[in-house]
C-alpha cells in the first residue's frame, strides 16, 4: 500500500440521482422491500376505499341549509342541522337572551389558558389574572350586582366544560400536593391515610365518584342543608383528579436528589421552609408536561357528567339530538362536538411536547 | 481515673417535651386522625340521620330481595324472579367479559399500531399516526355514543339489514352471525388442543436441551404452531369434519337462528377498543424506542439475524419499560367499561344503577361497586409488582 | 514498506451520502492479514462511518468493499457470513444489561455458530480470563466498571473467533484511569497477530501498536503512512495542522 497525502481536499458532489429526489424518496420511503410494497398498496387500496365516500357524504351531497328535519335527509350530511342547532350545542339551557355572557365566559377562558401556556407569564402575574379571570367568570354566568341571576341548572354547554376542567385542575392541585407529601411523609398515620386515599380514587372509575357525589352527598350533610347539582359534580372532579395529580407530583418529588434535603436541613431550614422554596419548586418544575396531560384528561373526563344529569358539551348535544323537529342526525352533532374536542385537546398535547423539549434542553439529563 | 468515666457511655439529654421530634410527631399525628375521623364521624352521624328520616332501608338485606327488573344480556341465565343479588353477579360478569375482550383486542391493535408507527413505510406510520392523534385527543363516552349511534339507530331494522359477509347481517338489533352447532366431536377437538399445546411445550424443552448439548437449532415456533393447530385439525377431519352451521334467516320481523351481539355490546367493545388502542400504541412504540440503537448495532456486529436480535436483546428489553404502563392501560379498561351505564349496556355500573333507584340504598350498591373494582384494580397492581420486582435489571 | 499478502479488508472509490452530504469521498484502503491500521482524524471526518461500512452497520452507495474475500452487497447472506468473521467493539460497550456477562459472551455462538452450550461456555472463560476478570462471569453489566464493561465487550467479539477486530473511539468513553487497562487487552490481540482497524485519540497505542496510520479529514483519507513516518514527517498541511493541535497537550 503506498503512502499518499493530499494536501487540497476534494471536493463535495452531490449523489447519483437515483438517491434523491421525488423518485428516491419513493423508493426508500414505500417500496424498499416486497413486504413494504405489500403494505403500500394495501394502504392505498385502504384510502381509496375510505375516503372518497366520506368526502361525497361530507361534502359533496350534503345539505348546508333546510326548514326542517325531514327535508334534510338525504344520503349526504345534514349540517343545517348544526347550523340550526350549535348556539343550543355551545351554550345549551342558559337564557337565550343573555347569550354574551356564556360567549364572554368562554373568550375569557381561553385568553387565561393562553397566558398561562406563555413562559414569560408564570409568576404573580398569572395568578392575579387568573384569580381576576375566575372571579368575572362566576360574576358572569351567576349573575348577581347588575346581571340578572341564572341559576346553576341551567349552566351549560361549552361553559360548563371549561368551568368543571379548570376548577377541577386548580383545587385538585394543591389537595394533589398535599396528598403527595403527606404520602411520603415519615409519620406512618399520616403516609397511611393518604395512601389510602389515593389507592381507593384511583382504583376506581370516575362514574362511581360521581354518583357518589350526587347520591351520597346530600346524605352526608346536615338535614335542611342542600348542595347544589353542579358544585357535587364539581366536588367529585375535585377529589378525583387530586389522586392522580398526587402520584403525579410524587414522581417529581422521588426525582428530587437527597443532596437537596440536606443542603436544605445543613442551612437550618424548616419542614415547611425547605418543602416550600426547595423541593416543590424543583419537583413541580420536573413534571409540568405530565400536569398538562393530567388536564387534558380532566377536559375529557368532564363528558361524563351527563351520567349525572348536567349538561356540559357532550350533554347539551345529546339533549339537542332529542328535538323532534330535527331526528337521526348523530353522526353530525357527533362529528361537530368531536372537533371541538379534539382541536382543544390536540392543540394542549402538542404545548405539552414542546414545553417538555424546552425545560429539557436547560436541564442536563 | 479520667479513662473510668470516659468508658461509661452518656446518653444524649433528652430535650423539652415540646421541642422533641418525636412527640411532636407523635402529636401531629393524633391531631391529623382526629380531625379526619371527627370529619368521619360528622358525616356518618348526618347519613345515620338522613337515612331514618327518609325511611331507606340499610344493610345487604336487599341482595336477597327479588329483582323484579329484566336485563338484555347475560352470561349466565337470569330472569326477573331472582335476586338483585344474582343480578348484581350477571353485572359483574357482563363487565369482566367485556373488559377481557377489551383488552386482548385492544392489545392486538395497540400492537401493530406502536409498530406501524416505527415503520420505515412512510405510508403505514402517516396512518397510524392519523389514528393515533384522531382517537385520542376525543372523549371515550363521545366514541361510545358515535358508535353505538352507528349501530343503533343508522343501522337498519333487520329487514333492510347491511349484510357485510355472506350470512353476517347488522341492523339495530344487533349484529348476527352464523353459530357452530354444537357436536360431541367438538370435546374431542378441545381434548386433542390441550394435547397438542402440551406435546408443543413438552418439545420445545426437548429442542432446547438439545441445543445446549449439539448446538443444532430447531424450529420450534413452527412445528408448535403444527402441533397446536394439527393435531386437532386431524381429529376434526377423522370425525368426518363434522360443521353445521346454523345460519340466521330472516323471519318475519327479526332473524332466527345464528347468534347475536347487541349493538350495546359491540358499541362498547369498539369504542373501549379503539380509544385504549391508541394508548397501547404509543406505550409500545416508547418502550422499543427506549432500547439504545447501539443495543441493535451491537447485536447485528455479532451476526445475529434479524429475528434472534428482536427476540433475544430488544424484545427482553422493551417490555421492562411496556409492561408497567400496558398494565395500568389495563386497569383503564376495566374502568371505563362502566361507561356502559350511558348507552344500556347491563354492566355492574348499569345493574348496580338500576338497583340503586329501586331499593333507595344508595350507600350499599355504591360500596359493593367501589369494592368490585377496588379488587380488580388491586390484584393487578400486585401481579405486575410481581413482575416488575422479577425482571428489574440488575444496577450497583 | 511491506507489499501485504493478501487484503483481509479492501474498499475501492467507495462514497457515502446522508442525503445531499457526502460523508464519504473516493475512500480507498486496503488491511492486509495481521495488519494494525490506526484511523485518525477530527470528529466528523467520516472515520467511524467508513469503519462502520466494513461490517455493514452503515451503507455505502457507491465503490466496492471486500472483506475476507466476500463482496458486501445488499445480499443478506454475504452480509450474515461478514459479520461473522468480523468483530467490532463500539465506544459505548452496548453489552445487554439483560444478560449476565456470561451470557452475553455465549449468545452469538450459540445462535450464530449454533455451538452447544458447555463448549461456548468454555470459550466464554477462557476468554474473560484473557481479559483478566474471570470472576465477574455471572455479574450483570450495570454491576461493573466501565473499564470491566469494554473489556467484557472486547471479549464478547472474541468469542466469534472473527479474522478482523473492529474499534470505533473504544477508550473515548472511559475515565482515564481505566483507558489502560483497555488499551493493555487491545496491545496483546495486536501481539499475538489479529487484523485490527482502529478509529482512535490514543496516539501512544497508535505508535506501540500501528503497522499503519491513517488521517482522515472531510470524508476523504488525506494521508496514509507508517506510523514512525506519520508523527515525525507528516507530508499534507492538513495532517500537520492535525497533529500540531492533538499532540501539544
Amino acid at each position: 500500500m503506498t503512502d499518499i497525502a493530499q494536501n487540497i481536499p476534494i471536493a463535495q458532489h452531490p449523489p447519483a440521482p437515483r438517491a434523491t429526489g421525488v423518485l428516491g424518496w419513493l423508493r426508500a420511503n414505500l417500496f424498499s422491500s416486497v413486504f413494504n410494497s405489500v403494505l403500500t398498496v394495501l394502504s392505498l387500496t385502504l384510502i381509496a376505499t375510505v375516503i372518497p365516500p366520506v368526502v361525497r357524504w361530507g361534502l359533496l351531497d350534503a345539505i348546508w341549509s333546510a326548514p326542517n328535519g325531514a327535508a334534510c335527509h338525504s344520503g349526504g350530511a345534514c349540517w343545517a342541522f348544526i347550523g340550526e342547532k350549535f348556539r343550543f350545542i355551545l351554550f345549551g339551557r342558559y337564557p337565550v337572551d343573555q347569550d354574551w355572557r356564556p360567549v364572554i365566559v368562554v373568550g375569557v377562558f381561553l385568553a387565561m389558558i393562553l397566558a398561562a401556556c406563555s413562559r414569560r407569564m408564570w409568576g404573580r402575574r398569572l395568578a392575579i389574572l387568573w384569580f381576576v379571570g375566575l372571579s368575572a367568570i362566576f360574576w358572569l354566568m351567576a349573575g348577581g350586582l347588575g346581571l340578572t341571576h341564572v341559576e346553576t341548572a341551567l349552566w351549560s354547554g361549552l361553559p360548563l366544560t371549561l368551568i368543571l376542567a379548570v376548577v377541577g385542575m386548580l383545587f385538585g392541585f394543591p389537595l394533589g400536593v398535599l396528598l403527595a407529601l403527606g404520602r411520603r411523609s415519615r409519620l406512618p398515620a399520616v403516609r397511611a391515610i393518604c395512601v389510602g386515599y389515593i389507592e381507593l380514587i384511583r382504583g376506581v372509575p370516575l362514574i362511581t365518584m360521581l354518583f357518589m357525589a350526587s347520591l351520597m352527598l346530600p346524605l352526608f350533610l346536615p338535614a335542611g342543608v342542600t348542595i347544589d347539582k353542579l358544585v357535587r359534580a364539581q366536588v367529585a372532579i375535585i377529589l378525583f383528579s387530586a389522586a392522580y395529580l398526587a402520584e403525579i407530583v410524587r414522581g417529581g418529588l422521588q426525582a428530587i436528589p437527597r443532596g437537596q434535603i440536606e443542603a436544605a436541613d445543613a442551612l437550618g431550614l424548616s419542614y415547611i421552609q425547605r418543602t416550600r422554596l426547595i423541593v416543590l419548586p424543583q419537583a413541580l418544575s420536573m413534571v409540568i408536561p405530565p400536569l398538562v396531560n393530567s388536564f387534558i384528561s380532566t377536559f375529557k373526563d368532564t363528558s361524563l357528567v351527563l351520567i349525572v344529569s348536567l349538561f356540559d358539551l357532550l350533554g347539551a348535544t345529546e339533549f339537542a339530538l332529542t328535538d323532534a323537529n330535527w331526528q337521526g342526525f348523530y353522526v353530525e352533532a357527533d362529528v361537530f362536538i368531536a372537533l371541538i374536542y379534539w382541536s382543544f385537546c390536540f392543540f394542549m398535547s402538542r404545548y405539552s411536547q414542546m414545553l417538555e423539549r424546552e425545560l429539557n434542553r436547560g436541564r442536563r439529563r | 481515673m479520667a479513662s473510668e468515666e470516659a468508658s461509661l457511655p452518656v446518653a444524649p439529654a433528652r430535650p423539652a417535651p415540646w421541642r422533641d421530634p418525636k412527640v411532636r410527631g407523635i402529636a401531629y399525628q393524633i391531631a391529623f386522625v382526629a380531625a379526619v375521623v371527627g370529619l368521619g364521624a360528622f358525616l356518618v352521624h348526618n347519613m345515620l340521620g338522613n337515612i331514618a328520616r327518609q325511611n331507606i332501608a340499610t344493610g345487604f338485606g336487599f341482595l336477597r330481595r327479588e329483582a323484579a327488573f329484566g336485563i338484555g344480556e347475560s352470561l349466565i341465565s337470569y330472569t326477573p324472579a331472582d335476586t338483585y343479588g344474582r343480578a348484581f353477579l350477571v353485572g359483574l360478569t357482563n363487565t369482566l367479559y367485556v373488559a377481557a375482550l377489551g383488552i386482548v383486542l385492544a392489545t392486538i391493535l395497540g400492537t401493530l399500531m406502536g409498530l406501524a408507527r416505527l415503520s420505515g413505510n412512510w405510508l403505514v406510520a402517516k396512518l397510524a399516526q392519523i389514528y393515533v392523534e384522531t382517537f385520542r385527543n376525543i372523549p371515550l363516552l363521545l366514541q361510545l355514543f358515535f358508535w353505538w349511534g352507528l349501530l343503533n339507530k343508522m343501522a337498519p331494522g333487520p329487514r333492510e339489514a347491511w349484510r357485510i359477509l355472506p350470512d353476517v347481517f347488522v341492523s339495530n338489533r344487533g349484529i348476527v352471525f352464523p353459530a357452530i352447532v354444537a357436536n360431541p366431536a367438538y370435546r374431542w377437538i378441545a381434548v386433542a388442543f390441550c394435547l397438542g399445546a402440551i406435546a408443543a411445550i413438552g418439545f420445545g424443552r426437548w429442542a432446547r436441551k438439545r441445543q445446549a448439548e449439539t448446538g443444532r437449532q430447531f424450529p420450534t415456533g413452527w412445528v408448535g404452531l403444527a402441533l397446536v393447530v394439527g393435531l386437532p385439525l386431524a381429529v376434526f377431519l377423522a370425525f368426518g369434519a363434522p360443521l353445521t352451521l346454523d345460519r340466521p334467516a330472516l323471519r318475519g320481523f327479526n332473524f332466527a337462528g345464528g347468534s347475536t351481539v347487541s349493538p350495546e355490546f359491540t358499541a362498547l367493545l369498539l369504542g373501549l377498543v379503539v380509544y385504549t388502542g391508541t394508548f397501547i400504541a404509543e406505550i409500545v412504540r416508547a418502550g422499543i424506542l427506549a432500547v439504545s440503537p447501539g443495543q441493535s448495532e451491537a447485536a447485528m456486529a455479532l451476526g445475529l439475524k434479524s429475528g434472534q436480535r428482536m427476540r433475544l436483546v430488544v424484545l427482553p428489553q422493551a417490555l421492562r419499560v411496556i409492561v408497567p404502563p400496558m398494565t395500568s392501560q389495563y386497569l383503564g379498561i376495566t374502568k371505563n367499561s362502566s361507561l356502559a351505564v350511558a348507552i344500556g349496556y347491563p354492566d355492574l355500573v348499569s345493574i348496580a344503577n338500576t338497583t340503586m333507584n329501586q331499593t333507595g340504598q344508595a350507600v350499599e350498591g355504591i360500596a359493593l361497586i367501589m369494592a368490585v373494582y377496588l379488587t380488580i384494580s388491586l390484584a393487578i397492581s400486585l401481579l405486575m409488582n410481581i413482575y416488575n420486582r422479577a425482571v428489574a435489571l440488575v444496577e450497583r | 514498506m511491506s507489499e501485504a499478502p493478501s487484503a483481509v479488508i479492501e474498499l475501492q472509490a467507495v462514497h457515502k451520502w446522508y442525503g445531499d452530504f457526502h460523508v464519504l469521498k473516493d475512500i480507498n484502503l486496503q488491511v492486509g492479514k495481521g495488519e494494525k491500521v490506526v484511523v485518525c482524524g477530527p470528529s466528523g471526518s467520516g472515520k467511524s462511518t467508513m469503519i462502520r461500512c466494513i461490517n455493514r452497520l452503515e451503507e455505502h452507495q457507491q465503490g466496492r468493499i471486500t472483506v475476507a474475500g466476500i463482496e458486501l452487497t445488499s445480499d443478506l447472506k454475504n452480509i450474515e457470513a461478514i459479520r461473522r468473521e468480523v468483530g467490532m467493539v463500539f465506544q459505548q460497550f452496548n453489552l445487554f444489561p439483560h444478560l449476565t456477562v456470561l451470557q452475553n459472551l455465549t449468545l452469538a455462538p450459540i445462535w450464530v455458530r449454533k455451538l452447544p452450550r458447555k463448549e461456548a461456555e468454555e470459550t466464554a472463560r477462557y476468554y474473560l480470563q484473557r481479559v483478566r476478570i474471570p470472576d465477574q462471569a455471572d455479574k450483570y453489566p450495570g454491576q461493573l466498571s466501565g473499564g470491566q464493561q469494554q473489556r467484557v465487550a472486547i471479549a464478547r467479539s472474541l468469542c466469534m473467533k472473527p479474522e478482523i477486530m473492529l474499534f470505533d473511539e473504544p477508550t473515548s468513553a472511559l475515565d482515564p484511569e481505566m483507558i489502560k487497562e483497555v488499551l493493555d487487552v487491545m496491545v496483546e490481540l495486536a501481539h499475538e497477530g489479529m487484523t485490527m482497524v482502529c478509529v482512535t485519540h490514543e496516539m501512544g497505542f497508535a505508535r506501540t501498536v500501528a503497522d499503519m496510520m491513517v488521517f482522515m479529514d472531510r470524508g476523504e483519507v488525506v494521508e496514509r503512512a507508517p506510523p514512525k513516518d506519520f508523527f515525525s514527517s507528516p507530508k499534507s498541511d492538513r495532517t500537520k495542522a492535525f497533529l500540531s493541535q492533538i499532540l501539544a497537550h
